[in-house]
């Protein structure tokens, strides 16, 4: 462990507000595009259903 | 050799890739998860702080891994169009389709996470003098090219093979771009920090490649899938669509 | 090599009977360094120390405006068509087209040059690096804004489309027009980028044509 409490952990120094707006705006992006995608894939999937009870 | 050609074949039928292709996206987004997670956790907590940048070089382990896939992106992406326009094998196209927003949000983060990394660093947002930055800001235009294109043009096959025209053109030009912006910053005397150094300690190196290797797990996992949406969404009108809908209602 | 002469003639008489087509990006970068030099007035130092960087970008700008129509009107009167489709080797028409249209718009700018890097201030010393800079540089303008202007021919308002798609391509050129033209005016090198900007430019008249050429027979499919 480089830190001693999850307090430092959090602080990293003084760049906490860098180090967490950098992994935070990563993993938004990255999670948003995965929801974006699955959401059309079940999109497809919904309008041939509806297809099919018309 | 006759192997080859059945592969070669086979990649180009939509059914047999969206059924061959499912273990491999699950596989791969397993093991990006897993390889992200260990590389991330430790590069954020365990890694040793670095004694010029402080904790703020930590970025450096979401930023580095995103700008190399951002150009690995952009290679593959070229090639599709490369394989579109010579043998016209339409599974390139999908490629293509699927890699460009992955390697735009890819791209994305890279920037935006190098933008945050030398606030603290530099002491300023943006540094004109630093070749990755402005290199990748390069890539996202191009990205950002591709994408405009595609819109534009109304004819899906046409706008496929548009696009890897421009593709192609890019892949040529990006050598001459990476080494005029190389050459530009090192003439106005380079940014004193750059976000790798050769001399990086063990300690510091290895979460950073747990992570790049993460980094090119997850990308297969979201062309793969965007590639499948794709497909379903291109064929959606034939039957082997229709064959494993029944199968999904059926609960296979 | 006849038919590269015989589109380039042909280009050549449609440029001269519609001359305004080909001389209103000339005047769009005359006009534009002129608002550049009046903006910076009082500042001649200043002017003359980013003038290089200044006209490259103008130029580039300015390159998109006559790309643009560059091949619209045989588009869309056919020709383009007839062309594509009749000649043995297609791109060597195709080859006579981009040259007529260097010649048309990036000649001029060439000995032009001079005159408007006078207007921003550029010292003396400065005036015979920036036309050699252009001279080789500006080929690779039009072959690689000739690629754009085939792929946009087919769209429509495909002229704002061209900027996002070319200016990416041009930085190269940009990077190494500057250098070249600041480094020899000062006496600290710059020959070597002179040589890069040649390099790029007989690559890309090597290459361009063949990808003109497939993103004409798109467009023209498309179309």
């Amino acid at each position: 462990m480089a830190f001693d409490s999850l307090g430092e952990f959090l602080a990293m120094g003084r760049h906490g507000l860098y180090v967490w707006l950098a992994y935070g705006v990563s993993v938004g992006s990255v999670v948003a595009l995965v929801v974006a995608i699955r959401a059309r894939n079940a999109n497809i999937w919904q309008r041939l259903d509806e297809e099919e009870s018309d | 050799m006759n192997g080859l050609k059945t592969l070669w074949h086979r990649l180009g039928s939509p059914r047999w890739f969206y059924q061959m292709m499912k273990p491999w996206q699950t596989g791969l987004g397993f093991v990006a998860l897993v390889a992200l997670l260990v590389g991330t956790v430790w590069g954020l907590a365990f890694a040793p702080e670095d004694y010029q940048q402080g904790n703020s070089f930590r970025i450096i382990y979401v930023h580095v891994p995103m700008v190399v896939l951002a150009q690995s992106a952009y290679m593959m992406l070229g090639s599709a169009g490369f394989v579109l326009l010579v043998w016209r094998m339409k599974m390139a196209d999908v490629a293509m389709v699927a890699i460009v927003p992955v390697g735009m949000t890819v791209t994305a983060i890279g920037l935006f996470s190098g933008a945050v990394w030398g606030r603290p660093t530099w002491g300023t947002w943006w540094e004109w003098t630093d070749a990755r930055l402005v290199s990748t800001l390069v890539l996202l235009f191009l990205y950002v090219g591709l994408y405009a294109l595609r819109e534009a043009i109304p004819r899906a096959e046409s706008a496929g093979r548009a696009c890897a025209v421009l593709a192609v053109v890019g892949l040529i030009n990006i050598p001459i771009i990476k080494y005029s912006v190389e050459w530009w910053t090192t003439l106005h005397q380079g940014a004193t920090f750059t976000a790798t150094r050769m001399s990086m300690p063990i300690e510091m190196a290895a979460p950073l490649i747990v992570n790049i290797i993460g980094a090119y797990c997850l990308f297969g996992y979201l062309v793969l899938l965007n590639m499948r949406t794709e497909l379903l969404r291109r064929e959606r009108d034939t039957k082997w669509v229709g064959a494993l809908r029944t199968e999904v209602i059926d609960g296979v | 090599m006849g038919l590269v002469r015989l589109q380039f003639q042909r280009e050549w008489r449609l440029l001269a009977r519609a001359r305004s087509e080909a001389l209103n990006p000339l005047v769009f970068l005359i006009m534009t360094v002129t608002l550049f030099a009046l903006a910076l007035d009082g500042q001649a130092q200043a002017l003359s120390r980013y003038a290089a960087g200044i006209f490259w970008v103008l130029v580039l700008l300015s390159s998109l405006l006559s790309l643009d129509g560059m091949f619209r009107r045989d588009f869309e009167d056919g020709s383009l068509e007839q062309i594509l489709l009749l000649a043995e080797v297609p791109f060597l028409p195709i080859i006579g087209k981009m040259l007529a249209q260097w010649a048309a718009t990036g000649l001029p700018v060439v000995l032009m040059s001079p005159l408007l890097g006078t207007v921003l201030q550029l010292p003396p010393e400065a005036l015979g690096p920036l036309a050699g800079a252009l001279l080789v540089g500006t080929p690779t303008v039009s072959m690689l804004g000739a690629v754009g202007a085939a792929l946009v021919v087919g769209v429509r308002r495909g002229g704002a489309l061209l900027g996002l798609l070319v200016l990416p391509l041009y930085i190269p050129v940009l990077i190494f027009g500057t250098a070249a033209v600041n480094g020899l005016a000062a006496g600290t090198g710059g020959v070597a980028q002179i040589y890069w900007l040649a390099a790029m430019s007989v690559l890309a008249v090597t290459l361009a044509p063949f990808a003109v050429h497939a993103a004409l027979k798109i467009s023209l499919e498309n179309g």
